[in-house]
């Protein structure tokens, strides 16, 4: 639990400097930080698809506000901190090489798959019924599939929408975008 | 590697190599979505991140060249249709939504009735969500770069 609220105060700490630092590529990093935190919130308690999945929106939609933010204000300096970025480079690179380490080692054996988790809770039920051994899946596609019909719905509504409010715009530009719809 | 938008040659080069095995990737998640962790929702979007890891590598020419921006209406309606004709397909195994098709063997990539068919369609609505994002910000957000020049290095 300690770990978790570690977490969670590291998220609310980031939310702070988000909305409290002046210039906005700062800001958008720190909700990235925020972000990624969340991930590995999910991570930690046993969640690998939501942290999957939060951890991908979480790249794309980083990209897509850092590609919006990136031209608009730049107040950047490289030079004179040469020695804390390599500094953190090189703690960082140690990290990541030492955790990749650490979890390659850890995973099972190629070939013997075997989702040890899910075959001890599912035991019965879900495996005779759907031969799905994610349970979060089989739940999501099967047991539930009508809040994932009802999700997919907003999805596309939300797309619908926002391709018909940007349509004009689209036209007037050069390069023809999104013509129909 | 002549025209000047996108990225440097490096960066191309390690695009070039890395593209397809995200692409991979992307569709080894969203067809193991019933024995393994990820699904639909997450292979779709690592799918469409190969994509926009293309774009900022090599600019946004070449992949409105490969990708019309019109296809994108037509891919996100694909998918949403195919998860409901799924849905209205289960009419087949009596009620709606049910899991008619035959289920297999566990642990084996062909299993789980329409758990996969539904993992290929979500995964198709969010490769079309993903795509859409960029091009909203190729096509909508365009900025025009400041007068002065180079912004980026000239702080150096």
């Amino acid at each position: 639990m300690l770990e978790i609220n570690l977490l969670l105060i590291f998220i609310i700490i980031a939310a702070i400097v988000a909305i409290s630092v002046k210039d906005l590529l700062s800001a958008v990093v720190a909700v990235g930080v925020s972000g990624f935190g969340l991930c590995i919130t999910f991570l930690a308690l046993k969640a690998p698809d939501l942290a999957i999945t939060q951890l991908v929106v979480e790249i794309l939609c980083l990209i897509i506000l850092i590609k919006a933010t990136i031209r608009l204000d730049l107040p950047f300096s490289t030079s004179g901190r040469w020695f804390i970025n390599t500094f953190v480079t090189l703690v960082f690179l140690a990290v990541f090489l030492g955790y990749g380490y650490m979890a390659l080692m850890s995973l099972p054996q190629f070939g013997s798959p075997i989702m040890k988790v899910s075959a001890f809770y599912l035991a019965k039920e879900t495996l005779e019924k759907v031969h799905a051994t994610n349970l979060v899946s089989a739940i999501n596609l099967n047991f539930r599939a009508y809040d994932t019909l009802g999700e997919a719905t907003a999805l596309f509504a939300a797309a619908v929408g926002v391709m018909a409010l940007m349509r004009k715009r689209g036209k007037k530009s050069p390069n023809e975008g999104e013509s129909d719809e | 590697m002549n025209n000047n938008s996108g990225m440097s040659l490096i960066v191309k080069t390690t695009t070039r190599l890395l593209v397809g095995f995200i692409l991979l990737y992307g569709i080894y998640i969203v067809l193991h979505g019933h024995i393994s962790p990820g699904g639909g929702f997450a292979g779709g979007f690592i799918i469409a991140l190969s994509y926009i890891l293309f774009m900022l590598a090599f600019g946004k020419d070449e992949i409105l060249k490969r990708i019309p921006a019109s296809s994108i209406p037509f891919l996100e309606s694909l998918g949403a249709l195919m998860f409901l004709t799924i849905a209205v397909l289960g009419f087949f195994g009596g009620y709606f939504f049910s899991n008619w098709l035959p289920k297999g063997i566990t642990f084996k990539l062909l299993s789980a009735g329409t758990i996969p068919i539904s993992n290929i369609a979500l995964a198709l609505l969010e490769v079309s969500l993903g795509l859409f994002g960029i091009f909203l910000v190729l096509i909508l957000l365009k900025f025009t770069p400041p007068k002065n020049g180079e912004t980026n290095e000239k702080v150096k």
